[in-house]
């Protein structure tokens, strides 16, 4: 990675992550583009020697149709090294989308429920988060526009919805994307490392709008989320006594009530 | 045109009339049912919708470059009405019609339409196609197809903007113009598919004598597979295609999940799978790309070997290769899905028939490499994009590689990546590889050759340009930068990658400018280009045995052929060719 951190590729690389589970994908890439740089340069020198040579008043072109040996060779190299990719890879293919995060409930290992429900829908995110009952998709549910609060350091899960068309949920500094398709729910999973503030945007075209579709994700601390999770339901539940909601006590807070010492980006 | 004797034996051709009047002039020229001349409609159209397709791509990277900011020229033109300035809703038609003509009426017709008329009957020592009629009628749906095309974008409200994939629940429930735009594409198919059972029956049927198949030239091999790629793989995108407008048109629900929130309120109906239209499109959207380079690929082959003065290098492979990656082209589309919400586990296999895919197409690079080897080498145009074609084609096919790993693809699936590798592969490879053919068959087409130094200026300039502009899309990719973005800068991790922006838009207004060279030359030379004779680069295959341009009929007598095209420098022959037709 240092290598590519000269001045004119600065900032043109991978961008930083957050999550576990990207680790092995900016491996895979960094491992890819070696290989992908080695190829280039060894076509590349013998193209140029090819040339160079051309150049040097032969009178006649050697002639010469096959030579089976050679090709062999390189027949079996670079199938060699595709094979070794297509395994090697396999790792990281299983944790990023393969192997949802279990969680032990009473001494039994099973699927870990989501967390929040992320709705999209022309152009815009929505944030469903459980409410005292601790389940979604209930009346007391919290709800929130394009931003997003999560703690880092625990596998996430994330259940995807749309209401209209094909959205696709990216986050590029955690190293995840997911179209939604409605009419399914899908699941995605990550693990955050630290605290940080990160860019959500959509990647699957989705109308004029579709440019604009971007949230904010905030990750916080275990404990922060708690507090804040808790500050919001007695929020919602002071602003339906007070009737003054007229969404259905559905209540809009920004990122502004978690304080997080990181200032954006 | 010729004499008539000559053809007055193969009635299949028309043209008994004698020379003068308005029928003569239509059925000769117009509905000219001679492959030469069909092939020569095809070029010019497909040149001209080059044309239209850059200026959409120069509106987008204005766009990007210089967003929301007034556009001159174009601007007054097309949007006066918000002030010359690209609105959001418009962002979208300009992608999505720049890749609708590019894909399916520049690189596909000029390939197969162009080239593969004129030179699959010269080529195989045919004197027409198989169905001269049929071969008239494909060239002419193009142009209600062209005409559905350009009348969607201007369909009050949006044009199509659903982009050249045409993903459903969007193309559905949104756009008034995609119907247009739906009923353009069939047509296109159709005309397609026509042609393509022209040139495999032609191929099959028609080859002279001592033709055989592993004695066809490579250019022959590139337009038989895409041919079958074409008659296998279209059917089942004119079968979407029908689905979708249906879904449109008479509110069936092929493509629709229940209870969609729609513009007019929630719709009821569903129990479609909108991932169903991804599968049918890719299945032949994945093919529809090696549709849209084996053509060049056999044609760069031919080039490369006759400027080296070398045979290609190990044919039999080159031919199989060709075979398995039109074989294999039909089980990899799952590679443009592996984040759409597809079982994963399907990924997987999709991964492993992609890299197997990619091995026949390094054998291809490795071939041409040892093609070049040890060659005595003319520097021509021709010869100079033939090797932009191979250089450019190592960078397409490794970023391929790259985007083939599931993981890596979370992070670039729709960004600018994509973006740079399919322009490295369609612009670097295919396009180049149109230009190499261009120069190359000029002088066999128009009986005059077309100016060396210009063709040369046109490839450094464009070279460069080609370069500049999609190598650092790789970058943009890396950052997570997405495609079809109408202000990226909203996003504030991306508004640093402006400048870079602004680069890309002034090496693709060079590379713009490179091509205005081109015409110039193209349309100079057609008229004040030194006369030539039959065989200028002193070539192998057949079409060079006969006048430049070839007359109707294409062959006085019947051609037998003795050996390949690729008899180059043949030790202990004083000639350093030896063509097919030579005993
Ligand atoms: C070594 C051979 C190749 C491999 C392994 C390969 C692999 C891929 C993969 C995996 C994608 C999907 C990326 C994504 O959407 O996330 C892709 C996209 C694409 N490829 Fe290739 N490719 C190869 C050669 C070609 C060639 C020869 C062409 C055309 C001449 C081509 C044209 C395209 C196009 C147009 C797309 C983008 C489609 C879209 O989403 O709009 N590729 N390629
Ligand atoms: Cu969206
Ligand atoms: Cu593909």
């Amino acid at each position: 990675m240092a290598a590519f951190n000269i001045w004119p590729l600065q900032g043109l690389w991978l961008p930083d992550n957050y999550s576990e589970t990207g680790r092995t994908i900016d491996h895979l890439w960094t491992l890819l583009h070696t290989i992908c740089a080695v190829i280039f340069l060894v076509t590349g020198i013998v193209l140029a020697w090819a040339l160079w040579r051309a150049g040097t008043g032969l009178n006649k072109a050697t002639y010469f149709t096959h030579n089976t040996r050679l090709e062999i060779i390189w027949s079996i190299i670079p199938g060699g090294i595709l094979v070794f990719i297509a395994i090697y890879q396999m790792q990281s293919w299983n944790e990023n989308k393969l192997l949802h995060p279990k969680e032990l409930v009473n001494g039994v290992s099973v699927s870990r429920p989501p967390l929040v429900r992320v709705v999209a829908r022309r152009f815009s995110w929505e944030f469903h988060y459980p409410g005292s009952d601790e389940k979604l998709e209930t009346i007391d549910d919290l709800y929130f526009e394009n931003e997003m609060v999560l703690p880092y350091g625990e596998d996430v899960v994330l259940q995807l919805e749309s209401r209209d068309v094909i959205h696709s949920f990216f986050v590029p500094k955690l190293r995840v994307k997911q179209d939604i398709i409605p009419g399914h729910a899908q699941m995605i999973w990550f693990q955050a490392t630290q605290e940080a503030e990160v860019a959500l945007v959509c990647a699957e075209l989705c109308g004029w709008g579709h440019y604009a579709m971007q949230g904010r994700i905030k990750f916080v601390s275990r404990a922060e989320f708690d507090s804040w999770l808790t500050k919001q339901m007695e929020l919602k539940s002071l602003s339906q006594k007070g009737s003054a909601a007229s969404k259905g006590g559905l209540v809009q807070t920004s990122l502004e009530t978690v304080s997080i010492n990181e200032s954006g980006q | 045109m010729n004499n008539n004797d000559v053809t007055s034996q193969d009635s299949t051709n028309g043209h008994h009339a004698g020379r003068g009047g308005l029928f003569w002039f239509l059925g000769t020229y117009v509905f000219a049912r001679d492959h030469k001349i069909i092939g020569l409609q095809f070029l010019f159209s497909t040149l001209i919708w080059m044309i239209v397709g850059g200026l959409l791509a120069l509106a987008v990277r204005w766009q990007l470059a210089w967003p929301w900011s007034n556009m001159p020229i174009f601007g007054a033109l097309l949007f006066s009405a918000e002030g010359g300035q690209i609105s959001p809703e418009f962002y979208n038609v300009l992608f999505t019609m720049h890749a609708t003509i590019m894909i399916f009426f520049v690189v596909i017709p000029i390939l197969a339409g162009a080239f593969g008329n004129y030179l699959i009957p010269l080529m195989v020592g045919a004197r027409d196609m198989a169905f001269p009629t049929l071969n008239m009628m494909s060239y002419w749906l193009l142009w209600p197809a062209f005409g559905c095309m350009i009348a969607s974008m201007w369909v009050p409200g949006t044009g199509p903007s659903a982009g050249w994939t045409s993903y459903p629940p969007l193309s559905v429930l949104f756009g008034e113009a995609q119907g247009l735009w739906l009923l353009g594409l069939i047509f296109s198919g159709i005309a397609s598919m026509m042609g393509a059972i022209n040139y495999i029956t032609t191929i099959i049927q028609m080859r002279a004598p001592g033709m055989t198949l592993l004695r066809m030239p490579m250019t022959v091999w590139g337009m038989l597979i895409t041919s079958i790629l074409q008659a296998f793989a279209l059917p089942v995108l004119t079968a979407a295609l029908l689905m979708l407008l249906s879904d449109r048109m008479f509110d069936t629900s092929f493509f629709l999940a229940e209870g969609l929130e729609t513009p007019a309120g929630t719709r009821l109906a569903g129990g479609g799978e909108p991932l169903l239209w991804q599968h049918l499109f890719w299945f032949y959207s994945h093919p529809a790309v090696y549709i849209m380079i084996l053509p060049a690929m056999g044609m760069v082959s031919d080039i490369l070997s006759c400027f080296c003065r070398k045979p290609v290098f190990g044919y039999r492979p080159m031919v199989f290769s060709m075979c398995a990656i039109a074989g294999m082209g039909f089980i990899v589309w799952g590679h443009h899905m592996f984040i759409s919400g597809m079982n994963y586990y399907l990924s997987v296999s999709f991964l492993i028939s992609t890299m197997l895919i990619a091995l026949p197409s390094g054998i291809k690079v490795f071939n041409w490499l040892a093609t070049i080897w040890g060659g005595k080498i003319e520097f021509s145009a021709a010869m100079l994009f033939a090797l932009g074609f191979v250089s450019m084609f190592i960078i397409g096919g490794l970023s391929g590689v790259v985007m083939a790993v599931p993981p890596i693809d979370i992070m670039i699936h729709d960004t600018y990546y994509i973006v740079a590798h399919f322009h490295y592969v369609l612009f670097g490879s295919s396009i180049f590889g149109v230009f190499a053919a261009i120069y190359f068959w000029f002088p066999k087409m128009f009986g005059r050759t077309m100016n060396e130094g210009l063709g040369k200026l046109h490839f450094l300039i464009s070279f460069i340009a080609v370069n500049c502009t999609f190598f650092p899309m790789h970058f943009l990719g890396a950052r997570g930068f997405p495609r079809r973005y109408a202000d990226p800068y909203v996003v504030e991790e991306f508004r640093d990658l402006l400048p870079l922006n602004q680069f890309i838009t002034y090496a693709a207004i060079a590379m713009a400018a490179a091509q205005v060279l081109f015409f110039l030359n193209f349309f100079g030379s057609l008229f004040f280009g030194k006369r030539t004779t039959e065989n200028p680069w002193h070539a192998n295959s057949l079409e060079w045995s006969v006048p430049s341009p070839p007359p109707h009929g294409n062959f006085d007598f019947q051609p037998i052929v003795y050996r390949g095209p690729y008899e180059y420098s043949v030790p202990d022959r004083d000639e350093d060719h030896w063509p097919q037709w030579v005993e």
